[in-house]
């Protein structure tokens, strides 16, 4: 005797099959709205930005008049402010991740620790501002310059690098570390030519994706203490500046209609830069993908 | 298919002028009350074994037996899961490995070891064979190139991938990947061999090629396997240890183990009636 009625499954199939098209149709919306929402707001940024975008407007300081106004001292800040939080935040996220991952021992001191990182990541980054105001303006007194915000700013994206780099870690399969050790290889020795090389596309993709979160952030700078008006660039990293998303904001509180246009071509410059750094990423990515 | 393969040119490893040999070659490793622990799991009871050199040392039983266990205790790979505690002692040429003092990175300069899975890295082959001396500090281009030509020779592999060496290890076949580790393995000249089921993932006719480059090997090294395959113990080793539930049964030249086993157990786990 048979245990499945045949003519039972044929009848559900119809069924199963429909249910399936559905939900495919589901999904497709649902990317759908993502997609419709960007385009508007691409559509109306640059629609309105595009007249205000031009070279006056890249070499220009802010001003007062709307027309005068331009990008150069928070495009530069907002680079400056990259030079001090990718090395920090890459470099102490991508240790920690080791240490966690390969160096400490599995016990619930390191659990908790994991699980704290986690959590972290989803504190809001104004809390970022205060800590970085009363530890790094304040108590370590660097005032309100690129260094201090940068510490700032690399706090706040350490955590979704560590986690990040904790995962690309972990995905290195076991046999290639097991291959390493096996030949004599020190610990050290099987992370730098064997778990780093396989792990870096998962780090830097995570990397990157912090960075951009970098430099769109505005609210731990403003508690910092970072001017929105400047009219001077900085010179080292101990000099007071501006970043993007804070001239952006700047102009947007204004009255001035033209003010909203120029806001809009900030935003353009924005995205470019966003853009042209994970350009970056991808490239590098393919480069160490291409070696194997 | 291969058992006959190899009856007809069967070398005289198992003959038994060989075994007659066998008493008076060195010993490579002397295993004495070893006992292992997983957390509560006592996985390894009491072990009393002896390798010598130049010989192929094979290791048979039952799934869950500790064979793997055993063998990765004698280059303390084991280390790598957390929660293992011993006892007794394993003497590589005598000096107790499982003393802290003996520091894991020298012991497996000594100990290479092949894994049941190949798992060379996503390099490119050249790069996989010098991966070893390159850790060890040698940087030289002309010995790295030598040592390249000869481990590949030395795993019956060279004439496939001479043409290729800078081309990504992942392209070659499963065999081939094997046969490139145990290259990888050859190039830090190791003094033994330690092999965890190294064909148990593989065609028949890579196993027979595997096979065939153990018997070669053991003329230069001390080679010991793992194997489930009992037919393949039989084939290629000197002696043979026979594990259940973590202990050895019995131990003894291969041809007793598989003629006039002196343990009921043995006789019937090589019969075929469990395990």
């Amino acid at each position: 005797m048979k245990l499945i009625n045949k003519s039972q499954v044929a009848k559900k199939m119809p069924v199963r099959l429909a249910v399936n098209t559905v939900c495919k149709g589901l999904f497709f919306l649902a990317t759908l709205v993502g997609l419709i929402v960007l385009a508007i707001l691409f559509y109306r940024i640059f629609t309105q930005g595009i007249g205000s975008l031009n070279g006056d407007f890249l070499q220009n300081f802010a001003s007062r008049k709307p027309e005068e106004a331009g990008i150069k001292a928070a495009l530069i800040g907002s680079i400056w402010l990259m030079v001090v939080v990718a090395p920090v935040s890459l470099l102490l996220g991508v240790g920690t991740a080791i240490y966690l991952e390969e160096y400490a021992r599995k016990n619930w001191i390191t659990t908790f620790i994991k699980v704290n990182i986690s959590n972290l990541a989803g504190v809001p980054s104004i809390v970022f501002g205060l800590l970085g105001l009363t530890v790094f303006v304040r108590a370590l007194a660097l005032d309100r310059s690129i260094l201090a915000a940068g510490l700032t700013m690399s706090l706040l994206v350490l955590p979704v690098i560590i986690v990040a780099a904790q995962e690309a870690i972990r995905a290195v399969p076991r046999d290639l570390r097991e291959a390493s050790f096996g030949m004599g290889a020190t610990k050290w020795q099987t992370i730098l030519k064997v778990v780093l090389p396989a792990a870096v596309p998962g780090i830097l993709t995570g990397g990157i994706l912090a960075l951009s979160r970098a430099i769109g952030e505005t609210a731990p700078l403003v508690v910092v203490g970072i001017p929105m008006f400047i009219a001077f660039l900085p010179q080292t990293v101990m000099d007071t500046f501006t970043v993007l998303p804070m001239q952006i904001y700047n102009w947007t509180s204004r009255p001035q209609e033209e003010f909203q246009q120029v806001a809009a071509a900030g935003i353009i410059v924005l995205l470019i830069l966003l853009i042209f750094m994970n350009s970056i990423a991808v490239l590098i990515r393919n480069k160490f993908q291409k070696r194997y | 298919m291969n058992m006959t393969l190899m009856r007809e040119n069967e070398s005289p490893a198992n003959g038994f002028e060989n075994v007659e040999s066998v008493p008076f070659s060195e010993k490579v490793y002397e295993t004495s009350n070893l006992n292992l622990w997983y957390g509560e799991n006592h996985a390894l009871k009491n072990i009393n074994l002896d390798m010598h050199q130049n010989e192929v040392t094979a290791i048979i039983g039952p799934s869950g037996c500790g064979k793997s266990t055993y063998i990765k205790t004698l280059n303390r790979m084991i280390e790598l899961v957390p929660d293992v505690k011993t006892t007794g002692q394993i003497k590589y040429r005598n000096r107790n490995i499982l003393d802290q003092s003996y520091k894991v990175e020298d012991l497996r300069t000594q100990v290479g070891m092949v894994f049941q899975k190949p798992n060379p890295f996503p390099k490119s082959i050249y790069d996989n064979v010098v991966y070893g001396p390159r850790i060890h500090g040698i940087k030289n281009k002309k010995v790295l190139d030598e040592i390249v030509e000869k481990s590949l020779k030395g795993a019956a592999i060279w004439d496939e991938v001479k043409d290729r060496l800078h081309e990504n290890a992942y392209g070659l076949s499963g065999g081939q990947q094997q046969r490139l580790c145990i290259a990888r393995c050859l190039a830090i000249e190791p003094d033994v061999i330690l092999m965890d089921e190294p064909t148990s993932a593989l065609d028949p006719i890579s196993t027979l090629k595997i096979e065939e480059l153990v018997q070669e090997l053991k003329k230069d090294f001390s080679i010991i396997i793992v194997t489930h395959n009992m037919q393949q113990a039989a084939r290629i080793s000197d002696r043979t240890a026979f594990f259940l539930n973590g202990e050895v049964i019995e131990y003894s030249d291969t041809n007793t183990i598989f003629s006039n086993p002196n343990d009921k157990r043995t006789e019937d786990y090589i019969t075929g009636r469990f395990g």
